[in-house]
């Protein structure tokens, strides 16, 4: 039973080494992403790194992907992700949520 | 205007709604409006802190400071929730007792508000740091930034109305029945707000078991649709729940459960005579 927990507390903090997270960059210009779309491995974890070239803070926000992020102006943020099934989630920039728009697609 | 309205509103609408269930629930209370608005000071006031020092944070622990102190502050709202509900469980029955003989005043005084006012205050420094980066672009960009301003100030206006509209809805319900009520809305609460917390954990990489996602309403409830935010803060409603997600909220639940049954001194004293 100990050992058993052992294990469980083991394989819930061991870093991810076995499934090396694949990695992405991500620009906030002018209150816009580029690039817009990125395309990830489906059910596979994926670190976005994302850098925001604005003086003023952004926040990354996705329900769908589950990501609620706050990046400083001229800094950089790790947001990570997954694993998705399948399928097209979209994030916004909501501090200027008209134009920071972008979409991740999962295949 | 509008936007600045709309983003300000959707930051403050958790903590609206938390102030007015903290104040249902303490109904009878005699410092309690002083205690949820120290709550809402200090919660501003570490709002602004953190706001000031965001790039630090987010730098902290390898990008991850940021996700580690969301799951912190939830982790503590969820923690000081259960201490309130192990206390009602404790003395709400002698509560209702004298409510109907001597009145309600008296022992209610006694009442764990601390916890709910540390509850309130992590709400406010939560979604409030958020506000207070938004207004600092706002401020910082200059252009149209009064028209903004003005949206902004109607946002917290308006979460104050769901503090109202709460806060009024909860006391239309009787008062022998508003201590069951309250006591399941915030165990509910809490195991939203622990799926919460181990979101975070994984957003940070400190956890990466049991991330699969168990389903998907997000065709018929959006999560992100007001009838879905609401939910989401009132019951922990999740459109594309991770199957971690869901043990933390039925944990949460079944913990709220056993400390309601073993705090209740009536019933183990009864049992024992």
């Amino acid at each position: 039973m100990r050992i058993f927990a052992l294990a469980l507390l083991l394989a819930a903090f061991d870093p991810p080494s076995a499934a090396v997270a694949q990695e992405f960059n991500l620009v906030i210009r002018d209150h816009k992403f580029e690039p817009a779309e990125i395309r990830v491995p489906a059910r596979k974890r994926v670190s976005i790194y994302v850098s925001n070239e604005d003086a003023t803070p952004e926040e990354f926000d996705s329900t769908a992907l589950k990501v609620e992020k706050v990046i400083p102006g001229k800094s950089k943020g790790l947001v990570r992700i997954g694993p998705l099934e399948p399928g097209r989630y979209e994030f916004i920039g909501e501090f200027h949520a008209d134009t920071a728009k972008g979409i991740v697609i999962a295949e | 205007m509008l936007g600045a309205l709309v983003i300000v509103f959707r930051e403050v609408l958790e903590a609206g709604l938390i102030i007015g269930i903290v104040l249902a629930a303490t109904r009878g209370v005699p410092d309690r409006a002083a205690w949820v608005t120290l709550g809402v000071g200090l919660g501003a006031l570490g709002a602004g802190i953190i706001a000031l020092f965001a790039e630090t944070i987010s730098g902290a622990f390898e990008g991850a400071g940021q996700e580690l102190l969301n799951a912190g502050v939830l982790a503590a709202a969820v923690v000081m929730l259960m201490w309130h509900n192990a206390w009602m469980a404790r003395h709400g029955r002698e509560m209702v007792a004298e409510m109907t003989t001597v009145g309600e005043a008296v022992t209610a005084g006694r009442r764990p508000m601390t916890a709910l006012a540390v509850v309130v205050g992590l709400a406010v420094l939560r979604e409030g740091s958020e506000v207070v980066l938004f207004l600092y672009g706002v401020v910082a960009t200059g252009t149209s930034a009064s028209s903004l301003f003005v949206g902004s100030v109607l946002g917290l206006a308006a979460g104050a109305g769901v503090t109202v509209l709460t806060y009024y809805g909860l006391l239309s319900i009787p008062a022998r029945h508003i201590f069951i009520v309250t006591t399941v809305l915030i165990a509910l609460l809490a195991a939203g707000m622990a799926a919460q917390a181990v979101q975070f954990l994984d957003a940070a990489g400190m956890i990466d078991v049991l991330g699969n996602r168990l389903w998907d309403t997000s065709g018929w409830l959006p999560q992100e649709g007001i009838v879905g935010r609401l939910l989401h803060t009132l019951v922990g409603y999740t459109d594309r729940p991770t199957e971690l997600q869901l043990i933390a909220y039925l944990v949460t639940l079944a913990i709220m459960a056993a400390l309601t049954w073993f705090a209740a001194p009536a019933r183990s004293a009864r049992a024992a005579a």
